[in-house]
């Protein structure tokens, strides 16, 4: 990474570390909320920005995390800290068996085959026979973490940081794995699959595998989300859910790991912001944001800083007086 | 054995409802190769306007036609207006601005219309036919109308040479520019002939299953599976698709699993057939050269 | 908290006009002398959109009582938000109205899931939890969370009444059952086994649920009738109950029915589905149904009508909801009443439990509101009607006083 990247990234962390003690509880909460969406961001960007496979049914990894941090803390006493790698490596397996027999449908017929998931995974955990585990319709309640070794900061700040260091693990590990080997075979499968299978990428491996890490991520997140929300329904992670996802990662921006941060502070706090403009038809408020952010950035933000900051580069480049400059 | 029959009946009237928008769906992909999730939303919207006109006072094939063609009309607009500026937008990017026409459309709706459900006529007979009573006359007289339909369109994008330019236009459009296709007005009149299929689709549903708000949002689903099953490319694959999503979702509910895991097993379903199928039961392969 | 001393004029003054009572005014963040802010979470979009309507029925209302005067002369600020039937959203919205708009009361929030979901967080803080909008039976729990509080009248009990009317009636009947598979669909169910006690494992033949993002109901309709049950108990919400009246109809399927009272509706359901075709169902009641004839120059529903016309003239008259919201903030605006000038939080749930004999001019003659602090069910009495293709004929006694 550039000097400059570094230095900008160092800003935003001190910033962001600073940023609950300044602001209420309230908004730590949100923060931290937005924090967790962009995990499951990420993980969908992976998916569909870096490897070109669409997913509208990615609530369901989401929903899985959240159960698995639900009952294991529920039902087995489990740390809340500890749920979140056992959250990851289920909803990994979950992901890759998914992505198995996917692999062979693109596009649009993938589409369907995710949505289809997105609809059937909320009335399976309403499913009778398991409700001993899931509670059925009324969900599960949990308790929320306290900070440890009586760390001067109260349980939203606390979550915040745990959030964030998820956050910073997390980021670094797909910023590692997009810059290797994996991340440029995810992106020739993408841009030209014909041609990666003859340079000797295993396909079908890296689609699946793609599956699995992007489902581990949202389910990591899913996980996060139940302790800090303190609560798992059936309801909280229907359709729209997945539509959510898929709108954060384009709204964001493609293929672009600051994306993930701007689509998730995106869906947290746009919905908001259209309650507030009209309490007729606030969805329409919210649609019309949607259809706005479209036209003026069909990038995303993450490409539309892109562009910005290309155009600056390129204004400076060309005031400077070249060889061959009258 | 009675039952049975029963149940395959009430599957295929409620096919007939996912063929009917699988229809609109499939149409608009001919035309501008995007599946428009906002046809759902679009149909029941039209819908509205025609109860308004029914409940001003005008007769019912009269607000029919006024209906389609405001329907057509409202389609050219929303693809010249909405969808144009981000033509060249990535597909995702294109997807969002579906989303949200699709939500604007259903808020609206709601807020015009309220939530109470309302009741549709039907321009069929009140008596079963025959005094079949599993199925009603109107659900009939809807298969039929969705078969008239499906007859229209493949005659039109088959023998016309409009139809000829507009599938040109989706499939290539380089190429139809150079031969003088005004591609830009084919993908509007595809989405108007799309919102048209999608106004029919709505006002033969709405009589079956009462028009609201979110009329659609259950049935878009279940059309999308439908259109891509029988082959998103192919009109007549996306009525069977239609038909056999319907029957098959009724049978597994009643003799299968139970209402309790439909939905997991039609999941299962969409994915076995699309594994065996990649394109649906009549869609094209399509084969990439290197 | 905020402790106002009186000013010895006031004090005077007073005392000189109460003598009995000591003007003593105490405040909870919310409060003051000019303001009373509640809190209100209600789905005004996503899946459970309809019932926004019910949110924007309540504000109406709100604003017709700070037109004539407030409460104890104070306006109130009654700030309603969405969640969208989504409980993390109902966690944050119902964070930011406790820790940033700082309310008095959270009242009316809607639906089961939404409300579990914050329960435990607003007995934490202490704020009330009022009138919440569900008729599941958990939100009558003084002991455990004694700032949760319900209005309606529990899903349970409504079944069990069914229950029992038919063990008197038809105690060999065969019962089919089609329910909604969430949480007010399972609260319904449980209530009527619990009901029939030991016969239910004798009497109900088939039980057949569905989701709501099912376009029709006519394949569950068709499988219960296919089980040769003669009673039909349908727990649906409105557009599917229209649905599966029609359909049974058609069907030729003329069963004894029990239709749950959230759809008892005439202008909302029993129309669309047929008011021949509705003939004979049987429901119970604790408002009074705007279509009803029998309630055409009714006083109480004639003010309904006339707040309706001046303030939320787009709302639509045939919707009972619109009638539940007007009857429900009126229970509101009577516990502020009774706290006069002691708005504190833990005055308005004593006085949310202080409720004697209320009537409200929209609920069912001889329905009244009884709360004590054992007793946070406020309405626990309905009737039950029969349905005569006109009007909802009511018969027996009010039950569950």
């Amino acid at each position: 990474m550039s000097k400059r990247a570094l230095i900008a990234l160092a800003v935003v962390l001190a910033i962001a570390c600073v940023l609950p003690f300044v602001v209420s509880n309230y908004r730590t909460f949100q923060l931290t909320l937005a924090l967790i969406y962009s995990i499951a961001l990420l993980g969908l960007n992976m998916l569909t920005g870096y490897n070109g496979q669409i997913s509208l049914g990615h609530g369901a990894f989401y929903a899985i995390g959240a159960y698995c941090a639900a009952i294991l803390m529920d039902k087995y006493g489990v740390p809340y800290w500890a749920t979140i790698p056992v959250a990851g490596a289920v909803c990994l397996l979950a992901g890759f068996l998914f992505g198995l027999p996917a692999l062979r449908l693109e596009g649009l017929y993938l589409a369907l085959a995710t949505f289809a998931l997105g609809v059937s995974l909320p009335q399976l955990l309403k499913y009778h026979h398991i409700e001993k585990w899931t509670g059925g319709v009324q969900g599960i309640v949990i308790a929320k973490p306290d900070p440890p070794f009586g760390l001067p900061l109260n349980q939203d700040q606390w979550l915040y940081f745990f959030v964030l260091a998820v956050v910073l693990v997390m980021f670094a590990l797909g910023w590692n794995l997009l810059r290797g080997r994996i991340g440029r075979a995810m992106v020739a499968v993408r841009d030209n699959h014909i041609s990666a299978e003859a340079m000797g990428v295993n396909n079908a491996m890296v689609k699946s595998l793609t599956f699995g890490v992007s489902a581990m991520y949202t389910g990591v997140a899913g996980a996060l989300g139940a302790i800090a929300v303190q609560f798992v329904a059936p309801d909280s992670f229907n359709i729209f859910l997945s539509i959510t996802f898929l709108v954060g990662v384009v709204v964001g921006g493609l293929a672009s790991i600051p994306g993930a941060i701007f689509g998730g502070l995106f869906i947290q706090f746009v919905p908001n912001i259209a309650d507030e403009i009209s309490k007729a038809a606030p969805w329409a408020i919210f649609g019309i944001f949607l259809i706005g952010f479209m036209y003026l950035m069909p990038m995303g933000v993450a490409g539309a800083i892109r562009l910005g900051l290309a155009r600056m580069a390129r204004r400076a480049q060309n005031s400077r007086p070249g060889p061959g400059a009258t | 054995m009675d039952a049975f029959l029963h149940q395959v009946l009430a599957g295929l009237a409620t096919g007939g409802i996912y063929a009917s928008v699988a229809l609109a769906l499939v149409m608009i992909y001919q035309a501008t190769h995007l599946v428009n999730f906002a046809q759902g939303e679009l149909a029941m919207f039209c819908t509205y306007i025609a109860w308004s006109l029914i409940n001003a006072g005008v007769p019912y094939w009269a607000a029919f036609f006024m209906t389609v063609g405001f329907a057509f009309v409202l389609g050219v607009l929303i693809e010249r207006i909405i969808i144009r500026p981000v033509e060249n937008a990535p597909v995702l990017s294109v997807v969002v601005v579906f989303i949200g026409l699709l939500v604007i459309l259903n808020s609206v709706a709601g807020w015009i219309y309220t939530y109470t459900i309302k009741t549709f006529p039907s321009p069929f007979p009140e008596k079963p036919l025959f005094g079949f009573t599993y199925v009603s006359s109107h659900e009939l007289g809807a298969i039929g109308v969705t078969l008239v339909v499906l007859l229209l369109l493949y005659s039109f994008f088959r023998f016309t040479p409009l139809g000829l330019a507009m599938r040109a236009a989706a499939q290539n459009p380089e190429s139809s520019r150079l031969v003088g296709i005004r591609v830009g007005w084919m993908l509007a009149l595809g989405w108007g002939l799309a919102a048209a299929v999608g106004s029919v689709a709505g006002m033969m549903v709405a009589p079956i299953v009462f028009l609201d708000p979110n009329m659609m949002s259950g049935i878009l689903l279940y059309a999308f599976a439908a259109a891509l099953v029988g082959g998103v490319d192919n009109p007549a694959g996306a009525v069977f698709g239609g038909f056999l999503v319907g029957v098959l979702e009724n049978v597994i509910g009643s003799y299968v699993v139970g209402n309790d895991l439909k939905l997991s097993v039609a999941l299962v379903l969409i994915i076995g057939v699309l594994v065996i199928r990649p394109s649906g039961f009549f869609g094209k392969v399509h084969v990439t050269r290197v | 908290m905020k402790r106002i001393s009186i000013p010895i004029a006031a004090l005077l003054a007073a005392a000189l006009a109460a003598p009995a009572a000591l003007a003593q005014k105490k405040y909870d963040p919310g409060a003051t002398d000019t303001e009373i802010k509640i809190g209100n979470i209600m789905p005004y979009s996503g899946p459970a959109s309809a019932y926004g309507t019910i949110g924007r029925a309540v504000v109406a209302y709100i604003k017709k009582v700070n037109d004539e005067g407030g409460v104890n002369g104070r306006k109130i600020n009654f700030i309603s938000v969405d969640d969208g039937y989504s409980p993390p959203k109902t966690v944050e919205m119902a964070r930011r109205l406790v820790e940033q708009d700082q309310v008095l009361v959270l009242w009316g929030p809607l639906g089961t899931p939404p409300n579990s979901a914050i329960q435990k967080y607003m007995n934490m803080k202490k704020v009330p939890q009022l009138h919440v909008y569900t008729g599941a039976t958990k939100w009558n729990d003084p002991k455990e969370f004694p700032w949760t509080m319900g209005w309606q009248p529990s899903y349970q009990a409504e079944s069990r009444i069914y229950a029992a009317h038919l063990l008197k009636t038809k105690p060999n009947a065969k019962v089919a059952i089609l329910y909604q598979n969430d949480d007010y669909g399972k609260d319904y169910l449980k209530g009527f086994h619990d009901g029939l006690g030991d016969k239910a494992a004798s009497m109900i033949v088939k039980e057949v649920s569905y989701e709501t993002s099912d376009p029709t109901v006519d394949s569950q309709v068709a499988q219960l009738q296919a089980s040769g049950a003669d009673v039909f108990f349908n727990i649906t919400t409105p557009k599917f109950a229209a649905q599966a009246i029609r359909k049974a109809y058609d069907l030729g399927w003329k069963p004894v029915q029990y239709l749950n009272s959230v759809s008892g509706s005439i202008g909302a359901v029993l129309t669309p589905a047929g008011l021949d075709k509705s003939a004979g169902i049987i429901s119970t009641q604790y408002l009074k149904d705007p279509k009803d004839p029998a309630w055409q120059d009714d006083k109480g529903m004639n003010e309904w009508r006339a707040f309706m016309k001046k303030y939320y003239p787009e709302g639509d008259l045939n919707d009972v909801f619109n009638v539940s919201g007007y009857g429900a903030a009126q229970t509101l605006i009577q516990v502020l009443k009774q706290c006069g000038d002691n708005l504190t939080h833990e005055n308005v749930m004593k006085q949310a439990a202080n409720l004697k004999n209320l009537e409200i001019n929209v609920l069912l003659p001889g329905i009244k509101i009884n709360t004590s602090p054992t007793d946070f069910a406020p309405i626990e009495s309905e009737q039950l009607a029969k349905f005569d293709g006109k009007e909802w004929v009511r018969f027996g006694e009010i039950l569950g006083q």
